[in-house]
Order: C-alpha cells, then structure tokens, then sequence
C-alpha cells in the first residue's frame, strides 16, 4: 500500500485552524477535531499590519 | 524602535507593579479634590458636552445640582446644566474616579487614596448603593436624601473610624479578594465585608449615637459594591504614573461617559482615543430587557486596565450568576486577556490559575496584532435619567479606540524620525 493509500485508511485526525464553522461541520459527521482560535495578524488588515511592521523595523 | 518601546514599556509596568495604593482618608470634595469649585462637575469618561451626553449621565447632573441647592427641581437644573454656567470635566483629569455616571460635586465626601511607592493621590465619591441612585442618573427625592445622609452621617462616622483605624494598604487587601472570590469590579463581597471587619471596631470607638453607627454598617453591609469605590482610586493611583512614558504602547486609562468610550496611551500622553460606546450583552433585572440598556459608562473600567475586573474573571465564578455564561467562560475570558497584556500581576494571584498573577498592562500593539479586545464586567444604566440600574454584563471597548491610538503612535514615532 502506497504512503497516501495508508493515509487514507486511517482515522481521521483533524486540527482546524480558523474558521470554526467547519470544525462543527465536522462534529456533527462525528469526526473528532481540536479547533485552534485563530485570527490572520491584525485580523487581515493589510494597513494596520504594514504598521506593526513599520514599529518592527529599525531606520 | 523596538528596543525604545521594550525599556519603555518595562517602565510603564514596573510603575504599576511597585504602587502601592494606601487607604489615608476621607475628606470633602470642595477641599481635597484638585479643580473643584461650587459650579464644577466631574463625570466619568472622556469630556462630553451637555448636550453629547448620555441618560443616566444627564440624570446624575441634574441629581448632583439639586443636592447642591444650585437647582430645586429637574426643570431648573436642566436649565443650569445647558446655560454654560456650570463647568464639566472629566474625573480623570482631577485624579478622580467614579462609577457609572461618574459624578462628583464640591459638597460631596470622597476616599482619598494615596499611591505611597510614587506619592500621587487619587479620589472617589463613597458608594450609594444597587438599584436607584445617583451614579445610574436617578435623581428623586430618596436618592438626595440618601446623598445628604451620606454627607452628614455616613462620612464623620468613616472619617472618625479611620483617624482612629490609621491608614490601610488596599493593595494587599485587594490581593486579598482576588483569592475569595471577587475580582474587583463587579464582584466585591469578599472586599465589603473585609472593610467592614477593618472599620467595625474602629466605628465602635467613636463618640457618634449608637443609631448612627448602626446605620452606617448596616449601610456597608447591604451594600456588596461598597468596596468598589476604594478598587477604583487604589487602581487609578497605581496607573498614573504609568502614564506619559514616551515610547510606551501600555494603556493607562480606559473609561466611558455613556456616549463614548476612550482609552489614553502611555506615550501619546493625555490625548483620548474615543469611539461611540457599546452596549452591554448581559442579564437584565426583572421587568428589563436590552431596549432599556444604556450604552456603557463608567470610569470603574479602570479595573480592567490594571488587570483586575474582567481580566480576572477566573478568580471569581460566582460573578457569572450575575453578569451570564459559565464559570469555565470565566477562566477562559483571564486565559485570553494574557494575549493582550504585558505582564502577570506580582500581587494579584489567582488560586484557580494555579496561583498564576492577573493578566496585567494593555499593549496597544498586542491587540492590533490579534485583535482581541480587552473584557470588561459591568452594570448596566437604564437609557432614560431617573430610572437606575437595570442589570449586569460583558461588554468590550469599541476597536475603533485602539485602531485610532495605534495608527497616532506610528505617526508620532514617524515625526519623530525614530521609524521610517
């Protein structure tokens, strides 16, 4: 059996990163996953992020 | 830069961490409380004009009017208050604090706390009690007559009591209710009743009637906010001199008038950052839902800004009957706020944390970077003046506040040529 064939014969173990509507899609099809909070820095905010880079950088 | 903003913000947080917030006396507004004058009016939050002005704020003005005989009726003191003649300011900016409405006047007793490591001073008026009074923007004959029995017999007694009693370090007693079960803001059984054990033999000794002394601590005793009114001035002593640090990105006050909320940086100095106030997602008493509720007010979100209140929730589940949600929210809500803070606290520690110190010191570049705003216990006002408190909640700083202090650092350091 080929190393993704093996993969796929196995249970399921499933970390969601963001979003956490699909780790509930998954719960309720009864597969077990962690859900781990978590946000894009600034929240996607390309402005404020390029901020926090201008506080980080040294002139 | 970053090194500028480290030494800086070690600063900021080693002044908080060393304060050291001592109860020393209690004295009247007119004589201790800096800027007050007979036609002057503190209010908590960011300055607000008159007419900009919440419910429940405008209620507590036209209340505070009457009790000073400046107005005798709603209609007069209405009047007054939009004639230009009286003069409105922030607490904040007289080394005062008050809870929900905020407001203070020149006949009013007031805690004087004294921060003993760097000698400023902060003030707070005594706390009247739940349901219908001045600080929710009731006014009606009861609550004035409560305010005057509060000037005349509530405030010897104390006074008297404390010459007697000497000076007490709220630190270590606020350390103390963090491990029973308050968490300082809108949980303050364990604080109440540890004042009044401190205050009750030092009341017996003093030469009032015995009617007198009974009623004042049956007054503390009914009241499980009392202590609230000494957590306040101790935090907003220990903030200041964490203020006006250049470099810092530490947050040194947050508050609200009912119709914004405002937060001030460390290094940007005594500039506001302010954004419509948010209402509040809580428990309402019986009878009111949240078409009565009042956008947020008070300046007690100082505790939060000193890493008590909502940022240690975990220590006090009990509160979660009283503002919604469950004690595993509780800790979950402490667990986020270290995301977002500078240090743990040294004194404040949490049994249910393993002992671990309350999340302490907001970092403006912390909540840009994830986001998370700080959480914030609370009451919540009736919307309309004259009616009180109508429940408890959560509720969080609009974002807006730290997005606009955020954006006016990065300008600043750029004018200074300390960044490109």
């Amino acid at each position: 059996m080929n190393r993704i064939d093996r993969l796929f014969s196995q249970d399921l173990k499933v970390i969601n990163i963001g979003l956490e509507s699909f780790s509930k899609d998954l719960k309720k099809q009864e597969v077990s996953v962690v859900q781990l909070d978590w946000k894009p820095r600034a929240g996607g905010n390309a402005k404020l992020s390029s901020l926090l880079d201008r506080l980080k950088s040294n002139k | 830069m970053e090194e500028l903003m480290r030494k800086a913000n070690e600063q900021a947080m080693n002044n908080i961490q060393k304060a050291r917030p001592t109860l020393i006396g209690l004295g009247v507004a007119k004589d201790v409380v800096p800027g007050m004058e007979k036609k002057t009016i503190f209010h908590a939050g960011p300055p607000v004009k008159w007419e900009k002005m919440s419910g429940p704020l405008k209620g507590a003005i036209i209340g505070g009017l009457i009790y000073e005989g400046l107005a005798n009726n709603e209609e007069e003191a209405v009047q007054l208050a939009g004639s230009g003649e009286i003069k409105f300011d922030s607490c904040h900016h007289h080394d005062s604090v008050g809870p929900m409405a905020g407001v203070m006047t020149y006949s009013m007793p007031v805690w004087i706390v004294k921060n003993e490591v760097f000698g400023n001073y902060a003030y707070c008026t005594l706390n009247e009690g739940l349901g219908k009074v001045l600080r929710y923007g009731a006014y009606s004959e009861d609550v004035i007559i409560r305010l005057k029995w509060m000037e005349n017999v509530l405030y010897p007694v104390l006074k008297a009591a404390l010459e007697l009693h000497g000076p007490i370090d709220l630190k270590s007693m606020i350390a103390q209710v963090v491990q029973m079960g308050d968490e300082g803001h809108n949980r303050n059984k364990a604080g109440t009743s540890l004042l009044i054990r401190e205050f009750a033999p030092y009341i017996v000794l003093t030469d009032f009637s015995n009617e007198d002394k009974a009623e004042v601590l049956k007054f503390m005793h009914s009241n499980d906010h009392f202590f609230l009114n000494l957590t306040m001035p101790a935090q907003k002593s220990a903030l200041e001199p964490a203020g006006n640090i250049p470099y810092s990105t530490i947050v040194y006050t947050m508050s609200r008038n009912g119709t914004e909320f405002g937060i001030r940086v460390s290094g940007l100095g005594d500039r506001w950052f302010n954004a419509p106030a948010e209402i509040i997602d809580g428990l309402f008493f019986p009878g009111f839902t949240l078409e009565d509720a009042n956008p947020d007010i008070g300046d007690s979100v100082i505790c939060e800004t000193s890493g008590i209140g909502g940022f240690a929730m975990a220590t006090a589940p009990a509160i979660v009957q009283f503002v919604g949600g469950t004690p595993q929210d509780a800790i979950n809500y402490t667990t986020m706020m270290y995301e977002i803070t500078e240090e743990e606290n040294d004194a404040y520690k949490m049994p249910t944390m393993n002992f671990r110190g309350t999340p302490t010191g907001i970092n403006i570049t912390k909540v840009i970077e994830t986001q998370i705003l700080p959480i914030i216990n609370t009451g919540i006002a009736h919307k309309d003046p004259g009616v009180g408190q109508v429940g408890a909640g959560l509720v969080r700083p609009p974002m807006k506040c730290f997005e606009d202090a955020f954006e006016a650092f990065v300008d600043k350091m750029t004018s200074e040529g300390i960044i490109k």
